[in-house]
């Protein structure tokens, strides 16, 4: 408890030693409009929170990311399995993993916005930039599996669901609970420059668009700090989730077999 | 049907591990393969368990029998206690309570809820042998199974087996021949060109 209160306290000290710096340095630049201060970016915030748009930018954004993510895993889990069941798949399903990875956001945005309405750009985006992360990593766990206990499944004749369950998912666990963490930090970021570019209504993304172009640049450092403070919520929230579900190690299995 | 191995033979690369190696083990029939060390006595138990394909020779009697396995390491998931374990190669139907019984006829104790990881190699070992005697079958194939036994649990692991593997073919690789005289086996030397006993 001690230890854990330490560490708080140490991460609240990191912020304010930030908050302070920042601080300074818009006293140095001097000019709102590069640099707004601390007060005037809270003020701002507090202003935009007064609103009924601010509340409904973070929900429809955070609906559209969060759909995206959740596809992405569904779609990951799956597509990796099916990876490993044909070779020839898998090759190809490698090959596209490997160009989605290579494509750069940007292309992506503007490619998809030719396919889907703005409205769905952001989910799609996410889903796009969280699939390779998940597919990878669960490919990497099923490579991972114990092959001495895969062979003594073989002899003993155990059935599939129980091998996968006995053997494939602890190997899969701590790389799909990486991946999730890693692919909600991307899906986040991907969903947002989506919105910027594709300018959907009711986004954060067009809000920060809006910020910029009337240069309200205290306004978009308060819409900063909101994507900051939802993505680490839902990185949090999502985690925790996992957690309780899949566990985090071979340990917990045993835990909840008690 | 008897199980009829003849004239195997494996390689692995250009290391010859079994040049000609023959033999035939009754049903029922409890056989310890002895010789020395990497002269194939497991490449032989993973031959009859179809996990290695022999270069040549043919073999009779295996296919279509159910076959359960001592490996020479335990291979238990080590995350999951030992009941669990045993259950894992059983059906549904496993009664916790049989299974409790049959671990604590090899000695372990109060091992319930706790993961197989925790448990020393000899408690491991035990675990591994109910495991293939409780999976049921025709043929038992035992990869030294007393390994990290001390003199006791040793005899009472033997005792289990014997006791558990009426009417079954048991064939074992072991460099201990009190281990063939324990389980009443007969003895075929690999490797070598000596007579069996």
């Amino acid at each position: 408890m001690g230890k854990k209160y330490t560490v708080y306290r140490q991460k609240f000290a990191a912020v304010l030693v930030l908050l302070a710096l920042w601080q300074l340095l818009s006293m140095w630049v001097d000019k709102s409009i590069f640099l707004p201060s601390v007060p005037a970016t809270f003020r701002a915030l507090l202003s935009l929170a007064r609103t009924r748009e601010f509340y409904l930018s973070i929900s429809i954004s955070f609906a559209r990311i969060a759909a995206g993510f959740a596809l992405a895993v569904t779609a990951g889990v799956l597509l990796a399995v099916l990876a490993e069941l044909n070779t020839w798949l898998g090759e190809i399903l490698q090959l596209f993993m490997q160009l989605i990875k290579s494509v750069p956001v940007a292309s992506f945005v503007i490619l998809v916005l030719l396919w889907v309405r703005s409205a769905q750009l952001s989910t799609v985006i996410s889903f796009l930039m969280v699939l390779p992360v998940i597919f990878t990593n669960v490919r990497g766990g099923i490579w991972q599996a114990d092959a001495k206990l895969l062979e003594m499944a073989e002899v003993f004749q155990i059935g599939i669901w129980k091998k996968i369950r006995a053997i494939y998912l602890p190997a899969i666990r701590p790389a799909f609970v990486t991946a999730c963490s890693v692919g909600l930090g991307f899906c986040w970021k991907s969903g947002i420059a989506a919105e910027v570019i594709g300018l959907p209504p009711n986004s954060i993304g067009g809000e920060l668009y809006k910020a910029k172009l009337y240069l309200m640049t205290p306004e978009l450092f308060a819409w900063t700090i909101v994507i900051v403070v939802v993505s680490v919520v839902f990185e949090k929230l999502v985690m925790w989730g996992i957690r309780k579900i899949i566990g985090t190690s071979r340990e917990t299995e045993n835990d909840s077999g008690k | 049907m008897p199980i009829e191995m003849e004239h195997i033979q494996k390689s692995y690369g250009k290391q010859v591990v079994l040049a000609d190696f023959s033999m035939e083990v009754k049903d029922g029939e409890t056989v310890c393969l002895m010789g020395t060390s990497g002269i194939g006595k497991t490449t032989l138990l993973r031959i009859l368990a179809g996990l290695t394909k022999p270069d040549g020779g043919k073999i009779q009697g295996v296919q279509g029998k159910k076959i359960t396995m001592v490996f020479q390491e335990d291979r238990l998931i080590d995350w999951v206690d030992a009941i669990a374990n045993v259950e894992l190669v059983l059906g549904k139907n496993a009664r916790r309570d049989f299974l409790r019984a049959e671990l604590e006829a090899v000695g372990l104790h109060d091992c319930e809820g706790k993961p197989v990881a925790q448990l020393s190699g000899g408690m491991k070992r035990r675990v591994a042998i109910v495991r293939a005697v409780c999976a049921g079958g025709e043929i038992l194939l035992l990869d030294e199974p007393f390994t990290g036994l001390d003199e006791q649990t040793r005899k009472q692991a033997a005792d289990y087996l014997k006791t558990r593997t009426q009417g079954r073919t048991v064939i074992m690789v072991t460099h201990d021949v009190q281990d063939a005289v324990r389980l009443g086996a007969r003895v075929v030397w690999v490797g070598e060109e000596r007579k069996e006993e």
